[in-house]
């Protein structure tokens, strides 16, 4: 029996992961950019870079700064499309191995729906994740994830049409509420919760009086927000009974067990692909001896059990 | 093209280049990693196996040469993470990954002009070592500092190299011009490779389109990761109309439409007719 197997489920659909390290959108391309660096097959689950209906060209150039312990980045959702990552991306991914999860970004709820159809028909997809959180879009994104009734609209969307796959929702952390926005989640149909995407945040050139970054304001992410998505995914597990997979700043097997300790099922590792390609693998490969260390023989007796006075 | 690797190396040495007065520039000697192959044009992603507290990004530097004892890399100290990597003392231990990239074009009994500007003369020391006819090469190298803080000799040993200092605008000027008159030279029947700072690749990619010549840039460009996945490297590319094939094209192909590529994958080497930057 594998005791770091973990499985995201609710009421209607499951879905099972060999261990609870996923890759994050955004920080792990299609996927196989990283194969030269581990064993993909090796994840709990692989999470590919947001797909969109049509192709999308992305932000301009200066796209990534780096900040004190973190990264700030407006890449602005570029990637091939729906399309052509089913056509040449997918068929070269061990998705009889490692479940595929894709990530879906729209401008509008019709978009949601049809890109869940598209994928929620895709044999090779094991899981969806919207994206109604992504701060470096003008459309869609955020917006969604700031305003409970367009996320509960665009999970319901994305429920309806996804077949039996589970829907996970990934969250911002840039709202005054994040549980409240869980909770509606929950309750449109959500399988699971990710979160946190990135901060809000931007940096300044002060020499040139100009911003880093060409879409002036971009997303913090990496070792910086841990903190924050540690109370995010705190708070969040608190709200909804559905599982959250925690994401922000992991870049170790022990990060991985804080995340679980305050009661995420599940994590993704992003930045941290960023600063090293074989991040994602050695935090697979180190978790049994953390988990040895810390003395966790099964998940249940480490999830949500941070002893709070 | 040899699968990229990740290794932990080790420094071997670490050589000041120039005078007390004008510090700053290193070659970096590592243990060699056991690559299958490499070409010339390459680069690796670097980080201290301890980097310091407010260094997080690995950094890009271009493959100088490859011996059958070290891998050797050049730098200049430009920030927080070349200031540590000044700082590394043999026995220190780095983690890179590599050979990344696109390679520079060999065309062996092509008359081949090399372009370099300041820093960019670093790839084309792999480049004159390895080529296999290299009486076909020929430089002009554009610097601002004295020739000792550059790599000049371990090129100018392989071939001939016209130095060019450029300390005023106008000898800047001057030699752009010159090198404005030599890519007219191989228009009709040479190739010509370029690597420096962008203000001079764009000066290098004008003349090259006014005069129809072959041209590859080797772009210098901040990168995040290095293998294709941040998407924070990216250059505008003519591409082919289907977006997927997201590859950078020769100067026969149409030009339909331009995409963001990345630099580190697509790259870092592109033909001059191919980017808009």
């Amino acid at each position: 029996m594998n005791k770091l197997a973990v499985t995201l489920a609710d009421q209607h659909v499951s879905l099972s992961l060999k261990n609870p390290v996923l890759t994050a959108s955004g920080t792990f391309g299609y996927g196989l950019e990283f194969a030269p660096y581990g064993d993909l097959r090796k994840l709990g689950g692989l999470v590919v870079k947001g797909l969109s209906l049509v192709p999308r060209d992305g932000n301009p150039m200066p796209r990534i700064a780096e900040t004190p312990s973190g990264l700030l980045n407006s890449v602005g959702l570029q990637n091939c499309g729906v399309e052509a990552f089913l056509r040449h991306k997918l068929p070269l991914l061990p998705s009889a191995d490692v479940p595929i999860i894709a990530n879906l970004y729209g401008a509008s709820e019709e978009d949601f729906a049809s890109l869940a159809g598209i994928l929620g028909a895709e044999p090779a997809i094991a899981a969806l994740e919207v994206n109604v959180s992504c701060p470096n879009v003008k459309q869609g994104g955020a917006a969604f994830g700031q305003d409970p009734f367009a996320a509960a609209a665009v999970t319901e969307a994305v429920r309806k049409n996804a077949g039996d796959k589970p829907v996970i929702v990934k969250l911002s952390p840039n709202v005054s509420d994040l549980a409240a926005i869980a909770r509606v989640c929950e309750a449109a149909g959500a399988t699971a919760i990710s979160c946190i995407n990135s901060l809000s945040a931007m940096a300044v050139d002060l020499a040139g009086r100009k911003p880093l970054l060409g879409n002036v304001l971009g997303g913090l992410s990496g070792p910086a927000v841990k903190p924050v998505a540690l109370r995010c995914v705190w708070q969040v597990c608190r709200a909804v009974s559905i599982p959250v997979i925690g994401v922000g700043g992991i870049s170790s097997a022990e990060d991985v067990l804080e995340f679980i300790l305050v009661g995420a099922t599940a994590v993704q590792i992003g930045t941290a692909n960023i600063l090293r390609p074989d991040s994602v693998f050695r935090i697979v490969q180190d978790l049994p001896a953390a988990c040895e260390k810390y003395g966790v023989e099964r998940w249940e007796d480490l999830r949500g059990k941070l002893a709070v006075d | 093209m040899a699968h990229p690797l990740l290794s932990r190396e080790t420094v071997l040495d670490l050589v000041p280049f120039g005078d007390s007065s004008q510090a700053g520039r290193y070659a970096l000697r590592l243990s060699l990693p056991k690559w299958e192959a490499w070409s010339p044009g390459q680069f690796v992603m670097i980080r201290p196996v301890e980097p310091a507290a407010d260094v997080l990004l690995p950094r890009p530097f271009s493959i100088c040469l490859v011996t059958r004892r070290d891998l050797v890399l050049f730098f200049q100290v430009a920030g927080r993470a070349t200031a540590g990597m000044a700082r590394l003392t043999p026995g220190s231990r780095v983690v890179i990954w590599g050979p990344l990239g696109s390679p520079l074009a060999v065309e062996p009994h092509v008359p081949t002009l090399l372009l370099a500007g300041g820093m960019g003369i670093v790839p084309f020391i792999g480049y004159v070592h390895q080529h296999p006819t290299p009486w076909e090469l020929s430089m002009e190298f554009g610097h601002r500092l004295p020739l000792s803080c550059y790599p000049f000799d371990s090129v100018n040993e392989k071939i001939l190299v016209d130095p060019h200092l450029e300390k005023t605008p106008s000898h800047r000027d001057a030699f752009l011009a010159f090198v404005d008159a030599r890519i007219g030279e191989y228009a009709a029947s040479g190739l010509i490779l370029a690597c420096g700072p962008a203000p001079f690749l764009r000066a290098v990619q004008t003349s090259a389109l006014r005069h129809r010549a072959r041209t590859q840039l080797c772009l210098e460009t901040r990168m995040a990761c290095g293998v294709g996945a941040c998407l924070g490297c990216v250059v505008r590319a003519v591409v082919p109309q289907d977006p997927d094939i997201a590859r950078p094209l020769r100067p026969d192909y149409p030009a339909p439409s331009a995409l963001h590529v990345q630099t580190c994958t697509c790259g870092p080497s592109f033909w001059a007719d191919s980017i808009l930057f």
